[in-house]
């Protein structure tokens, strides 16, 4: 499963680790949601990077108060049609400022990438080769966005409005 | 989503596989040679549920050429002509039921 | 009329590119059916029984006479030469090749007419009254609202991909011709005490297996607040929302099951963690899509011009005109109903010759526009009364002048068994053995107001749940049969109706449904009780006695 980081397919330097099964003493490592909430200080007290998979049947409140310390939050598609993470997503990155990275995983597919990148995702655990490699294509996709979400990209009507005055104030 | 041969496969006489062309959604007709045909003469009757699983097995498998295969009932003539075998399939083979043109 | 501007117009043709795309991924194997399914049916494509269905949206019912035509261009183009108009306002086509949808995608997309959206599980059209901005008593065009809401809903990243398909109407009449209250989000405008606008929101209408009438959740949210508070819906859902079992997925299941008032707090509570929204809509933004609309440039006109006068000789232009033809908010103007139900016709369908001549008239008598209500009935918005009888003869000619909008010949029926993989039983040669039983347009303008509506599977697409005559089409040992209902309302006062009875058999459908005629016309108070008033005031019983005595 590449994953792709900034438009490019990139080497994952994060663990998945098992419940039950002994972490590293050090490096990248991604723990279940489960794992984590068990004792979280211990885990984040630990040298190398944590990350945390949370489902997509659990409202994030839990994780918020940890959120300035993790490297990553990767969150689940168990199926394409299932669009659950992108609130997660969306509430992680605008209503709780999460800025680590935000990771898509599961069923993701070429598809999709825009809508995740619109949410706040920024790294992609793709299920096909080939969709990895049109990710900077595919992203380029919609240059015109109607609704305002925290990905900064001027909407719509904003770039109406703007256009409007800029005409009025060359009048 | 279950696939059809995920299901329980119970045949209640002789049946066929039928499906939808994928390129433009024509109704096809799983043959005896592993292809498909737009007409119904050409499809191959099974009379055993194996038979109509393998037959839907092979068929689906052919996720280009085919969407959504699925088992039918057919009525055999005694010349061994093949019919449909409920209203659905003669609506897929023979065309919709109305007349479409309207009285001035 | 809303123009589509440079942006509006790229992000279609953006669309388009992508569908071609994953058209020729699906063509080439890189994607399986299974992949592909949720991406076509995004872009309004069904499988059904004989070929790919393509559903192209008519945002808020409203069409220009250039767009008309590019509709008939697509049909004979690309299809048997007609379309049907369906029960959300939009237009199907039957027969399209999935090869050759990029190019009618491209050829629509010219004239700013797209698919987005018109299926799949997301938010579809937003459909609204088919008589906005002409309405007499109309507070405001609704309309500003339903583009507001078509484009905070068009490609939104959260809301694509919901547990099911969500469905607004909006209405800013107090008689709703829009029947929200079988929305899962229904919008009546209205204004408050200090005149401002706002919308009392309502939540959780539905048909189908388990049909609700929607409920309140909110008397008030003002016109800023409106695409806020519907995020603050659609998030709760998408989190919520079952995903287990498609039966149970609607927002009317989950409204039902937290119940009404747990539901507004959770909503409530998501709409107040929002705070301030880049979703508040400040009055200049409002202002820059109401601009956008135009409207025509009406003339100072009589309210009885000559040519009406001498015209009223004509008994069936009478006929015609009390039938079709309504009253507008200008003097001198009236709004025309098209009807789209010809006897002996399947209700609904306009061939492409038809879609032409009506572009044409669009052109010359009603400012090149035209409306698709949810009767499946076209309307021409902006007539001159003065232009009536020469539209009424050329209206003739091609059919579309039958005298019986709202009657009981005026059928709403889904496509039932002869298109749709999904349907148990046929239901257009049902509407159309009853057009011709109750051909007699003078038969039926007495027999007044009576809205049959018909289904051919529980999905309810013909809306039979809420028809005063409902009739659902079911399967017993492989015939084809029928429930019928009775009592069932869409509008302002939405009921469902009650079934009469055990099922009946295709050939006894039409002569039970002229038993219940008789039994209404026999048990009528007065001649102007509607039939759907006697049946409120009698109950069930005396029709059930009616038709079930020989049966």
């Amino acid at each position: 499963m590449p994953l792709v980081k900034n438009a490019r397919i990139v080497t994952d330097i994060f663990v998945q680790v098992p419940d039950g099964a002994e972490l590293p003493d050090d490096g990248a490592v991604l723990v279940s949601a489960t794992r984590f909430l068990e004792d979280p200080e211990t885990l984040l007290a630990r040298p190398g990077r944590l990350g945390v998979v949370w489902p997509n049947n659990r409202v994030v409140d839990d994780l918020v108060p940890f959120l300035d310390r993790l490297a990553v939050v990767a969150l689940a598609f168990p199926t394409f049609r299932d669009g659950r993470a992108y609130s997660q997503a969306r509430l992680l990155r605008e209503r709780h400022g999460y800025d680590g990275e935000l990771r898509a995983t599961g069923q993701v597919l070429r598809d999709q990438f825009v809508f995740m990148l619109r949410a706040g995702f920024d790294a992609f655990e793709t299920k096909k080769q080939s969709d990895a490699e049109a990710f900077a294509v595919t992203a380029k996709r919609y240059s015109v966005f109607y609704q305002p979400t925290g990905d900064g990209r001027v909407t719509a009507l904003n770039r109406r409005m703007q256009q409007r005055h800029s005409e009025s104030a060359g009048q | 989503m279950t696939s059809p041969l995920e299901q329980k496969i119970r045949i209640t006489g002789p049946s066929m596989v039928t499906a939808n062309r994928t390129f433009d959604g024509a109704v096809i007709y799983r043959t005896a040679s592993k292809g498909w045909s737009t007409s119904l003469s050409d499809a191959a009757v099974v009379r055993t549920a194996e038979q109509a699983r393998s037959l839907l097995a092979e068929s689906v498998a052919d996720d280009l050429g085919a969407v959504g295969a699925y088992i039918a009932p057919v009525e055999i003539r005694d010349g061994g002509e093949i019919n449909p075998g409920n209203l659905r399939e003669y609506i897929r083979s023979r065309g919709i039921t109305i007349d479409l043109s309207v009285p001035a | 009329m809303y123009a589509y501007d440079e942006l509006d117009r790229t992000l279609i043709n953006e669309r388009v590119e992508e569908f071609r795309d994953q058209v020729r991924r699906r063509l080439s194997g890189e994607l399986t059916e299974d992949e592909f399914k949720m991406l076509r049916l995004q872009n309004g494509v069904y499988l059904q029984l004989h070929a790919y269905m393509f559903r192209i949206a008519i945002p808020y019912g409203t069409l220009s006479s250039k767009q008309l035509r590019r509709l008939a261009h697509v049909a004979r183009r690309y299809d048997r030469g007609y379309g049907h108009f369906t029960t959300r306002q939009n237009i199907q086509f039957n027969w399209i090749k999935l090869a050759e949808l990029p190019d009618a995608l491209a050829d629509l997309a010219e004239v700013g007419i797209h698919s987005m959206q018109t299926s799949g599980n997301n938010t579809r059209n937003v459909t609204s009254d088919q008589w906005a901005g002409v309405a007499p008593g109309e507070i405001e065009d609704p309309r500003i609202w339903s583009e507001l809401l078509r484009q905070f809903t068009t490609l939104h990243p959260e809301f694509s991909f919901l547990p099911r398909k969500f469905k607004f109407a909006i209405t800013a009449c107090a008689h709703d011709r829009a029947a929200i209250k079988i929305h899962d989000i229904g919008l009546r405008l209205h204004k408050n005490a200090q005149g401002e606008t706002g919308f009392e929101v309502l939540v959780g209408g539905g048909l189908g297996r388990t049909p609700f009438i929607a409920k309140t959740i909110k008397p008030f949210v003002h016109g800023r607040d409106l695409l806020s508070y519907v995020e603050a819906i659609l998030r709760v859902y998408n989190q919520y929302g079952r995903r287990d079992n498609i039966y149970k997925a609607r927002i009317k299941i989950l409204v039902h099951e937290l119940g009404i008032e747990k539901f507004a707090s959770e909503v409530e509570g998501e709409w107040r963690a929002m705070g301030d929204s880049a979703l508040t809509l400040d009055d200049t933004v409002i202002e820059e899509i109401r601009s956008r609309f135009s409207y025509p440039r009406y003339e100072k006109l009589p309210h009885m011009p000559e040519e009406l006068r001498l015209a009223a000789r004509d008994p069936l232009f009478e006929r015609w005109r009390r039938n079709s033809v309504s009253t507008h908010k200008m003097q001198g103007y009236a709004i025309v109903t098209l009807s789209l139900k010809p006897v002996g016709g399947p209700p609904g369908d306009a061939s492409a010759d038809q879609m032409d001549a009506i572009a044409e008239l669009a052109d010359k008598y009603s400012f090149g526009e035209i409306r698709v209500g949810h009767e499946q009935n076209l309307a021409l918005p902006h007539v001159a009364k003065r232009d009536l009888p020469a539209l009424w003869k050329a209206l003739d000619k091609i059919g579309l002048a039958t005298p019986n909008v709202n009657l009981v010949s005026d059928i709403i029926a889904c496509p039932g068994l002869d298109y749709c993989s999904l349907a148990n039983a046929r239901s257009i040669p049902i509407a159309q053995e009853l057009t011709r039983r109750f051909a007699n347009h003078d038969t039926a303008g007495l027999i007044g107001r009576l809205h049959i509506n018909i289904s051919g599977c529980i999905n309810a697409c013909g809306h039979h749940h809420v028809g005063h005559i409902g009739i659902l089409g079911v399967e017993k040992n492989g015939e084809e049969f029928y429930q019928i209902t009775i009592g069932g309302r869409a509008d302002e006062n939405a009921e469902l109706g009650a079934l009469i009875g055990p099922a009946v058999p295709y050939r006894e459908v039409a002569d039970v449904v002229e038993d219940i005629v008789e039994a209404y016309l026999a048990l009528r108070e007065r001649p102007d009780e509607l039939f759907v008033d006697t049946v409120k005031r009698l109950g069930v019983e005396p029709f059930r006695e009616r038709v079930y005595a020989t049966r």
